[in-house]
């Protein structure tokens, strides 16, 4: 391609309301069709309503004008629609995955950055910009430039209380949020061969906010278990083929990397951002760092973060009190994670003043919870249960921040302003520091609600 | 309307006009347009509401917002500009507010490739490059500034400056071929032979390599 770039076919083209009207619309100005329409599949995640999302049209005329379009154009050109009570709509790296879309050697784009999340099946998948979603609908591929491989490795197992979102916080934390530009991160080590399929898609859905367009996790047993079964799995002799072809995909023993890092999984602790970018994290047991121990690059944006956040430098983040609580998102949505926050709630009850909701990653997630009554336990605890969507990781629809809350969130983005208030804070943790966060009222060390749960020889 | 007009097309070898820079590492693309404003099938509205929330916070006081820098066509920023979202809402709203180029210590690759798509070059400098570009833009705003594709220079009557844009990138403005979709589908039947050797497009029927 010219500029030295690399035509890039794509495998799985998933598109949803926000970043495809615009696509669809430069597409018809061309003249052009949809290539593939058989690998382009669609669902309605970002703008819908968490309560009663059925009832159509959206009290909101915008929402309902862009996910009527996604309608129109998927009906237009026969792409594949998992619409709202389709019983597989919900958080696009959510339901291609549960569905079996996703899968190891694929190429996958998304107009999300979030599309990282796919990797976790050995596939390479990455977010792309509006324009990229007009090239992919229109010729199924895309202009790359060829990544470097920066190899993540991760020896030991994770702690009792200690999740893959502590993970992936610890190592933006610790490699910064533009180290991964330019770069694919690949997962690798025995503490990420021990993570579920759930967990490795938490893991390579954040490595975009280390800075790096895809993360990636080779697939192993734990990888085709995941997919055996699942609709679009291949079955019988294809399904041995499969298996033989994925499992030549693994990188080799001898391989050289571009870079490579290395951790100690045991050596971390339930993960906390206190600041503006999800590498301003710490420890629940540490304080937020003072100005004098940053690096100097680092030190204007945390005199930003200490100002925005309302946040004493010194201070401990243990302690500190939350408004809202949120258990949701491409991040944390799934069942495993709805699972993890409900054992911390099971029995409590969210503290006084506290707005707590779980909202499931999609129409999947829920009736799989439903039918192990999570919906009743957290119900009982004083949570509320909503509909499948995006919610307030972004905010763009009504489940929103008010004013200077501050919310304890499952989700990826501790950016300014972005769960809908304009001066809203947001701390990112696991899904079961959140549900600490929302007995206590404040920031929480799940690990002293897990003390029976936590005792020698027991894992998690 | 003729707006459209005004929009980046064709060979892209200078970008010239006045300068304004935003401080600070990590500007994302939530503060660059935020959630809020991507509810919406087109991206035409989208210059009234660049930074809106920066904007309301500094009271009239922020760059896109004071007298002296309207009408300004290169935007000075420092380092990982345009992380975070995808969003391509975020190069549009630049564009549509009258950024044609950008310059800064580093972007964020997603926002970088987007901006490219649009026809807007990110040239990158150094830190202290950066630092005194900003201060000379901040000393006299009123200062023309052109930035020269082929040389990579950026200059005015104060001075030049070395600056690099990417020779990938570089060689798609100065050709005109930035917008990838026609090039993409003169090679399809490059493609048709790549679909028909994926084992997952053939229900793994072809042999493991």
């Amino acid at each position: 391609m010219p500029g030295g770039s690399t035509q890039l076919f794509v495998g799985l083209h998933l598109i949803h309301e926000v970043t495809s009207p615009q696509a669809f619309s430069a597409l018809q100005d061309k003249g052009l069709s949809v290539r593939c329409p058989e690998l382009t599949v669609a669902t309605v995640d970002h703008i819908v309503p968490t309560i009663n999302q059925q009832n159509r049209p959206f009290a909101d005329p915008l929402a309902e004008e862009m996910l009527s379009t996604l309608e129109q154009n998927c009906a237009k050109y026969g792409i594949a629609l998992h619409g709202l009570g389709s019983g597989s709509q919900g958080i696009v790296h959510v339901i291609a995955p549960e569905l079996g879309l996703t899968q190891p050697g694929m190429t996958v784009a998304c107009g999300d950055s979030h599309t990282s999340t796919h990797g976790a099946f050995g596939s390479i998948a990455f977010g792309i910009g509006t324009s990229q979603v007009r090239d992919v609908l229109a010729s199924q591929s895309l202009a790359m430039n060829k990544l470097k491989v920066r190899r993540i490795w991760v020896d030991g197992q994770l702690s009792c209380g200690v999740y893959a979102k502590d993970l992936i916080l610890h190592v933006i934390r610790s490699l910064g949020v533009k180290a991964g530009v330019g770069y694919a991160y690949e997962f690798a080590g025995p503490a990420i061969e021990a993570l579920s399929m759930e967990e490795r898609m938490t893991l390579c859905n954040m490595a975009i906010e280390g800075g790096a367009r895809c993360g990636y996790v080779n697939p192993d047993g734990v990888t085709f278990d995941y997919l055996q079964g699942r609709l679009h799995a291949p079955v019988a002799d294809a399904w041995q083929q499969a298996v033989a072809w994925w499992s030549s995909l693994v990188s080799d023993e001898n391989a050289l990397f571009d870079d490579e890092v290395h951790f100690d999984a045991a050596s971390i602790a339930p993960t906390v951002t206190w600041g503006i970018t999800p590498a301003q994290g710490i420890a629940v047991d540490e304080t937020v760092p003072t100005l004098d121990s940053l690096a100097l690059s680092e030190r204007p944006i945390a005199e930003e973060a200490y100002r925005y956040m309302d946040i004493e430098p010194g201070s401990a983040i243990e302690g500190l009190p939350v408004d809202v609580c949120f258990i949701g998102s491409c991040t944390n949505g799934r069942l495993s994670d709805l699972k993890a926050a409900a054992a911390i709630a099971k029995g409590r009850h969210v503290a006084k003043g506290i707005k707590a909701f779980v909202v499931p990653g999609s129409e999947k997630v829920a009736r799989a919870a439903e039918a192990e009554g999570l919906d009743d336990l957290f119900r009982a605890a004083g949570y509320e249960w909503r509909e499948p969507g995006c919610s307030m990781c972004l905010a763009m629809n009504p489940d929103r921040l008010d004013g200077r809350q501050i919310s304890a969130s499952s989700s990826n983005r501790n950016f300014k302003g972005r769960q809908g208030s304009s001066s809203g804070r947001t701390l990112l943790m696991s899904p079961a520091m959140v549900a600490a966060a929302a007995i206590a009222g404040q920031v929480t060390d799940v690990r002293t609600l897990l003390v029976k749960d936590c005792l020698p020889g027991k894992s998690q | 309307m003729t707006e459209i007009a005004f929009f980046p097309q064709g060979v892209i070898d200078q970008v010239s006009g006045r300068a304004l820079m935003l401080h600070g590492d990590d500007i994302d693309t939530d503060r660059i347009i935020p959630a809020r404003f991507l509810k919406c099938v087109s991206f035409e509205a989208l210059g009234n509401q660049v930074f809106e929330d920066d904007r309301l916070e500094l009271g009239g006081s922020h760059p896109f917002d004071l007298p002296v820098y309207q009408g300004a066509s290169i935007l000075i920023v420092n380092g990982n500009f345009g992380c975070g979202s995808s969003r391509e809402h975020a190069p549009q709203a630049l564009m549509r507010w009258g950024i044609r180029a950008l310059i800064g210590e580093s972007f964020a690759e997603i926002f970088y490739g987007n901006c490219l798509a649009l026809g807007i070059p990110c040239a990158t400098g150094s830190a202290d490059q950066i630092e005194a570009l900003q201060e000379s833009v901040a000393a006299e705003p009123s200062l023309s500034w052109s930035l020269n594709i082929q040389s990579q220079q950026f200059q005015s009557s104060i001075g030049s400056w070395d600056l690099q844009v990417d020779s990938g990138p570089r060689e798609m403005l100065l050709s005109g071929r930035w917008d990838a979709t026609s090039q993409l589908l003169e090679h399809d039947a490059a493609l048709k032979s790549v679909m028909a050797s994926l084992p997952y497009l053939n229900n793994f029927v072809a042999s493991v390599p």
